[in-house]
This record gives structure tokens, C-alpha cells and sequence, in this order.
């Protein structure tokens, strides 16, 4: 599935909003989860998952192909972790 | 700011606010949000949202591991997990905002 396909079905299931309204509302969620996460928040939807933010220290990495050793500043990445419910029910378990 | 935990109601809230529906309205398109990429997901489908991300579902098989407090070995049956990977645009976003943080 595919943003386009998401907005789709939403807007299927709500015949009474424009197809523009239910785009910005579904942009809107993914946008404002970047944004908490830019600013170093965590964004917890209980059921289905975690987002957060990891810091990675700064390490000597090297270039695979020449070998050489080169540094590689701290950075900050996005985390995701699963909620119970949703790993329950990837495994057949339906509440 | 850096400390808080946002939840389905702020995501509710900044839709409120952007598109202008009721408050339970927003409330309810979020969660209907989230149950089409559970389901999807459910289903085996991989859900790739262009510059947020992709939710993939691994199948893992069976492997041998152990109780860590009594050390007992243990069979783990074979699982489907869900794994995130951040788009590159997400990435960016989030490696500048926390720079030096």
C-alpha cells in the first residue's frame, strides 16, 4: 500500500470530505510525527507503535572500498518499535 | 521540548487545526489512519509512505534461545515482525533537528 492508496481508501470511507481535505489530513499526521521527532520528541500511538529518536555516537568508520579510515560525526536517527497489539495480531493473535 | 511524548490526541489536534473538523471527527480519521496501515500490514502488504517511510513485514523462522535468568534453552517459534525504515527525507529532518542535542 501506498500513500495515494491510503488517502484513497479514507476518502471512500468518508464520502462527505473533499479528496484535497482527506490528503491534508493524512499528510498532516505523517508531518506533524516528523516534526516531534526533528525537535526530539517521541510520538507513542498505543496499539500500534513507537516512534523516538536514537542517538548513534561518533565512531571511526571506514571506507569499504579503500580502506581508509575516516570520522563519522554523532548523529540522531528515527526509531520505530512496535506495539503489542500489532505484533499480536501480525501473529494471528486477534483480541 | 525535546522531552515530550506526543499522542494520537496531538496528531488529532494538529488535524483539527489544520483542516477545520470537529474534534472527535479528527480523532476518528487518525485512528482510521492507523488501523489501514494495521490491516494492510496484517495482510502481509509492505506500506511505503513516500518522504515519512516503509513498514515492511519479516517472516522469521524458528531459533533457539535462551532464558536469560535460569540460562535454559527455549525454542522461539517462527514470527512475522514489522520492521520501520525511515525515508531518507526523514532521516535529514531528524539528524538536523537534534544536531548537538
Amino acid at each position: 500500500m501506498i500513500r495515494s492508496e491510503l488517502i484513497q481508501k479514507i476518502a471512500e470511507e468518508n464520502p462527505h470530505l473533499y479528496q484535497r481535505d482527506v490528503e491534508r489530513i493524512v499528510n498532516t499526521i505523517f508531518e506533524e510525527i516528523i516534526e516531534a521527532l526533528a525537535r526530539g520528541d517521541r510520538v507513542e500511538l498505543r496499539g500500534f507503535g513507537a516512534f523516538s529518536v536514537k542517538k548513534r555516537d561518533a565512531r571511526i568508520g571506514r571506507n569499504p572500498r579503500t580502506g581508509e579510515s575516516v570520522q563519522v560525526e554523532e548523529k540522531h536517527v528515527p526509531f520505530f518499535k512496535t506495539g503489542k497489539l500489532l505484533r499480536d495480531r501480525l501473529n494471528g493473535h486477534e483480541e | 521540548m525535546g522531552n515530550s511524548t506526543l499522542t494520537r490526541q496531538d496528531l488529532a489536534e494538529a488535524v483539527f487545526r489544520e483542516v477545520g473538523l470537529s474534534r472527535n471527527e479528527s480523532a476518528q480519521l487518525v485512528e482510521s489512519v492507523l488501523q489501514h496501515i494495521s490491516d494492510a500490514l496484517v495482510r502481509g502488504e509492505t506500506v511505503k509512505i513516500s518522504s515519512f517511510g516503509t513498514f515492511t513485514v519479516r517472516q522469521k523462522g524458528q531459533r533457539i534461545g535462551r532464558n536469560p535468568k535460569t540460562g535454559v534453552e527455549v525454542p522461539i517459534s517462527p514470527r512475522r515482525v514489522l520492521s520501520f525504515r525511515p525515508s531518507h527525507l526523514m532521516k535529514e529532518r531528524v539528524a538536523e533537528g537534534n544536531r548537538g542535542r
